[in-house]
């Protein structure tokens, strides 16, 4: 461990791993997804479509999370400038998590999800059953504790050390992502209510908090792989994160059109969505930018490859296609299609996966005490698991929107009466169904190359230093 | 960018910023929340239905149908499912026989799978289902397909 500044940055490699094993978890249960999409009947006593959804999308939270977690136990020591100041509170709330998660991911499994809502309690305090919000009553407290005590830990060392600009916008990021999902505890019988505080969580999530993270673990990145001066990617920084946060506050608009609200959010979504693709655009700009003025040649290539990537793909997913179908006249014809599919997809991996995909390829080396970077063969190999995964999801992409734009067409465009029927749709779709599928598994052999990597060379690097 | 233009001043747009859209979002949002009652027809919400979308939650029907259009995409739009199948006349009635039917075990057909509720949980999933298509959501979904 000779290879990191501060001895304690070393809780972030458990929560490194554990993220990377959650996350082929998410890929297989996507892949068993994908393929009850055209064998409708593909598993469908063992694993129910509702039960595969659940746990793909559920994992992809907690792996982020994990992510989110372990690249902040990295970076803000080393931000702050001082060890961190309880790597033990660090370490027992990632056993807490790790066996909450995995119960609750086995309890998704293993019972009716009616069984398990009986189990947990859940007519005392109903908070379950709701998109991304599935996770037991007892489980969502469980994840308020963790916060509470990771929030704690960072607060507390960032008091002891030195206030950076990344440092103070990665906490506001994680303060906001903990006071949101309090609204997860919020379930009125009122439908409308519901689904209006439900978007507290989901949308001022991941188009407002996360973007915050994902900003400050890129600046991170960026300064330690450019040595551009940290003074100028900490202004771009505030820009950027400004701007994210400006466009996406009244941008949780564009999830109000058809929900018993005013008419007016029709109008406030359209205009502030419009503006979110800004900063991600900005964000591509910055990336580039800094790796051109580069003061010092990293020789983690692939870590520079994933920054570049994370602010390309997060362009395109969250900020083109988010844009394709934001404006209330589109949205009235694609909302809760195949297009939020495609998406929501890209969006995810491009911002979030490959952010936190960023931070592992920079500082697993170092966790693992090889140094700045792994041997090139490795290297290699972990840039054919990016090219693999990237290519794959832009075509996930492409092919869920020609699912989507044909699912508009022949479901939603026509008359009532003329239109298909939503199952006779789905027949007509199942090529892409088909291509998207292959794509998917494509993704895996990516990811399953990117995990390889940590795998070669690491003996060899290690006998040389 | 320009000297002229210091992190301090990019900092204060942050913080700043974000503070006043938060308070712009609050006050929509409480404008919001005094319109509702005369969208979502709450006077029409009883336990029946309160009951209903409980058994919606607890079964994770969202787990593959949307409901006004979030969800998952993989079984139909149920926000609407009242009127295109039946509404006051006939709603109920093919309900209950369709989920009494399930799965229907079509080769490679998606299956839903049998939830076992009784006459009366079915009875509060419609009533939920139907006060659900009733809230004025701003004539979506375009047709009666969903």
């Amino acid at each position: 461990m000779s290879t990191l500044k501060f001895q304690s940055q070393a809780v972030a490699k458990p929560y490194f791993a554990f993220a990377l094993i959650l996350f082929v978890g998410q890929i297989l249960f996507g892949l068993i997804m994908g393929l009850q999409y055209v064998v409708g009947d593909f598993l469908a006593g063992a694993i129910p479509f509702n039960v595969a959804r659940m746990v793909h999308t559920n994992l992809l939270i907690v792996w982020l999370l994990f992510g989110f977690m372990g690249s902040a136990y990295y970076l803000v020591p080393e931000e702050a400038d001082t060890e961190l100041y309880s790597p033990k509170l660090a370490i027992i709330l990632f056993w807490v998590f790790a066996a909450a998660g995995t119960a609750t991911i086995l309890g998704y499994l293993l019972v009716p999800y009616s069984t398990l809502a009986e189990f947990t309690f859940n007519e005392l305090w109903p908070t379950m059953g709701r998109e991304f919000l599935e996770q037991p009553t007892i489980t969502k407290i469980g994840i308020v504790v963790v916060a509470l005590g990771f929030l704690f830990n960072l607060g507390m060392t960032i008091l002891k050390g030195r206030k950076t600009a990344i440092n103070m916008v990665l906490m506001t990021g994680l303060i906001g992502l903990a006071v949101f999902f309090l609204f997860a505890f919020y379930n009125p019988e009122n439908l409308a209510l519901d689904k209006y505080f439900w978007w507290f969580v989901v949308h001022l999530w991941v188009e407002g908090v996360w973007e915050l993270i994902m900003g400050a673990i890129l600046a991170y990145v960026l300064i330690k792989v450019t040595g551009v001066d940290r003074e100028v990617i900490e202004k771009w920084l505030y820009v950027i994160i400004a701007m994210a946060l400006i466009s996406g506050i009244l941008g949780t608009g564009h999830h109000f059109y058809w929900l018993a609200t005013p008419e007016y959010w029709q109008w406030v979504g359209s205009v502030f969505s419009a503006i979110e693709p800004l900063p991600f655009f900005a964000m591509v700009l910055y990336a580039f930018n800094m790796v051109n003025r580069r003061r010092r040649e990293h020789p983690n290539k692939a870590a520079t490859l994933w920054a570049l990537g994370t602010s390309v793909m997060a362009f395109l997913g969250a900020g083109v296609w988010g844009f394709l179908h934001t404006l209330a006249p589109v949205n009235y014809y694609t909302h809760g299609s195949q297009i939020t599919a495609a998406h929501g997809h890209m969006a995810f991996y491009g911002a979030y996966a490959m952010i936190v995909m960023t931070i592992i390829s920079y500082a697993m080396p170092k966790l693992r005490g090889i140094g700045e970077a792994n041997s090139n063969k490795s290297q290699v190999c972990e840039m054919w698991g990016f090219w693999l995964m990237t290519v794959a999801m832009v075509f996930i992409t492409l092919f869920l929107t020609g699912a989507g734009i044909l699912q508009v067409w022949l479901q939603r465009l026509p008359e009532s009466g003329e239109a298909l029927s939503f199952m006779a749709t789905q027949d007509k779709l199942a090529i892409f169904y088909w291509m998207r599928e292959v794509s998917g598994v494509i993704f895996l052999l990516g990811l399953l190359a990117y995990i390889a990597s940590f795998f070669i060379g690491g003996k060899t690097a290690e006998k040389v230093s | 960018m320009s000297e002229s233009f210091t992190k301090g001043m990019a900092r204060n747009i942050y913080y700043g910023g974000s503070v006043f859209f938060l308070l712009i979002f609050l006050a929509l949002t409480f404008h919001t929340t005094k319109e509702m009652p005369q969208r979502d027809h709450r006077e029409n919400l009883t336990e029946s239905v309160a009951r209903g979308k409980a058994l919606w939650e607890d079964n994770n029907c969202i787990g593959c149908h949307t409901l006004l259009g979030e969800g998952a995409y993989f079984a139909p739009e149920l926000g609407n499912v009242y009127t295109r199948r039946g509404g006051e006349a006939g709603f109920k009635q093919f309900f209950s026989g369709w989920l009494k039917s399930q799965p229907l075990n079509i080769p490679g057909r998606r299956q839903m799978p049998n939830f076992h509720l009784n006459d009366q949980e079915i009875n509060d999933l419609a009533e939920f289902l139907k006060w659900t298509s009733e809230m004025n959501v701003n004539n979506w979904p375009p047709n009666i397909e969903g």
